[in-house]
């Protein structure tokens, strides 16, 4: 059994369940869970666990795997080929999905993969205002300023001002493009190549590349002088 | 209309904390909570868009008091219970400890990395054909709200309701979510990126060629 959710539920509901009459926590399930968040979890693992549910070493697999495997230098490498290698950066373009999986990279929440190409004239930042989509193959789980209100809500509306909340000022005649992830398109952001590092190997161009230029929300590096 | 977490273009919000790439997890219970939901979710017993509407239709209470993984450990709860894996004496620790009839489908951890590198896409054949083609002029319907289901799962969010912007591509055609998150069917149909200029949505636009994409199912849209 894989962890590709099946797409067909067994037993979902056609109606949402919403407690609207209520507006005491006791009647959702989840409060029956100890409040303390860490002892919420404790309790989940526990009961799945005791009743062959859940087998603790596979979570344990899953931590190690975006703790340590999976994470922004597999999107790095991308953006370091894109800069060094021009037919390859065209081939990204035009098919990142396969282009990216040929690398290894694909997976949970990085199924459809589409590489956006920051410009003089278009600079691109990548949000999801509905929960937090995001390309894990490519750039492991999201940071918390990701998936945080203040970035979901203000982003599509006022990107250039949450580029100032991380240091970051663009060119007036720049215009900003605001990838929203709606669906299961995830959006890989492949910043401009920084001055002065044209003798650079991909190697070295990929210590440059930050998980936050490949959202958008900042820029690669400046080469050591 | 709309539920707590629609919020794109919500006023109030504060800055941004931006943080180092390290450490992933702030907290040991944080990387425990997501864990749990991605083995939990391999028991087959709800698909990726029962789980967001899960955390959807959390109470507005709750959905706003709850981090991030407070709201995944909620909507885990629920869904186990709701779809009869779990009772809630269970979750009260009161439950018995038999062997569960679904425990032959616990992810094992040499299964992990194989289920993990496999993913779900989400394409699918579709008899539905393409209306728009690149460059087409749409308009999003309004309400942004769920057709089949009152107060269902949609992925059209609040604020590009009613407006007008423009096909930049189609990505093929994709589970509908409006109708999966319901145990409806996938009932696949074209999926496009749309590109909207930022003064179609906002009324102060912060620059006059800021544009914002969204990728939006062919029913969501009409000919503009």
């Amino acid at each position: 059994m894989g962890l590709d959710i099946a797409f067909q539920p067994r037993n979902a509901c056609a109606m949402p369940h919403d407690h609207h009459d209520h507006d005491h926590d006791a009647d959702h399930p989840h409060s029956h869970l100890p409040s303390d968040p860490a002892l919420r979890v404790k309790a989940l693992e526990t009961v799945l666990t005791r009743k062959g549910l859940v087998d603790p070493a596979a979570l344990d697999e899953i931590i190690d795997t975006y703790q340590n495997r999976i994470g922004p230098k597999n999107g790095a490498q991308v953006v370091a080929r894109a800069w060094s290698d021009p037919e390859f950066n065209r081939a990204l373009m035009h098919d990142a999905t396969a282009v990216v999986a040929e690398m290894g990279f694909y997976g949970r929440q990085g199924e459809h993969i589409t590489a956006v190409e920051n410009t003089p004239e278009t600079h691109n930042m990548v949000v999801c205002t509905l929960c937090s989509c995001y390309p894990w193959p490519l750039l492991g789980i999201p940071p918390g300023w990701y998936k945080s209100d203040a970035y979901r809500a203000r982003a599509v509306r006022e990107p250039r001002a949450v580029l100032a909340d991380f240091g970051v000022s663009l060119p007036p005649d720049t215009a900003v493009r605001v990838w929203d992830s709606t669906a299961e398109m995830r959006y890989l952001v492949i910043p401009r190549r920084p001055e002065g590092t044209e003798g650079m190997d991909a190697e070295a161009l990929a210590a440059l590349v930050t998980r936050d230029s490949m959202i958008g929300t900042g820029l690669p590096k400046e080469p050591a002088t | 209309m709309t539920r707590v977490h629609d919020m794109g273009g919500r006023f109030g919000d504060g800055r941004v904390v931006p943080e180092p790439e390290t450490p992933v997890f702030h907290a040991d219970w944080h990387a425990r909570a997501l864990a749990v939901t991605l083995a939990a979710g391999a028991l087959g017993q709800w698909n990726l868009d029962t789980s967001r509407h899960a955390r959807e239709r959390l109470s507005p209470k709750d959905y706003t008091r709850f981090s991030y993984y407070e709201k995944w450990l909620a909507a885990l709860a629920d869904l186990l219970v709701e779809n009869g894996v779990l009772s809630e004496a269970d979750l009260h620790g009161e439950g018995n400890a038999a062997r569960h009839p679904l425990a032959e489908r616990a992810l094992h951890p040499q299964a992990v990395a194989p289920a993990l590198a496999k993913g779900g896409p989400a394409d699918r054949p579709s008899a539905i054909a393409p209306l728009f083609v690149a460059g087409q002029a749409v308009r999003c319907r309004r309400p942004a709200a769920n057709r089949q289901v009152p107060g269902g799962h949609t992925r059209l969010p609040a604020y590009a309701a009613g407006a007008q912007g423009h096909i930049l591509r189609l990505h093929g055609s994709h589970v509908l979510p409006d109708s999966n998150a319901h145990g409806l069917g996938e009932a696949p149909e074209p999926l496009y990126a749309v590109v909207f200029p930022a003064f179609e949505l906002w009324a102060h636009p912060e620059h006059p060629r800021d544009e914002v994409v969204l990728d939006l199912w062919q029913s969501y849209l009409e000919p503009a």
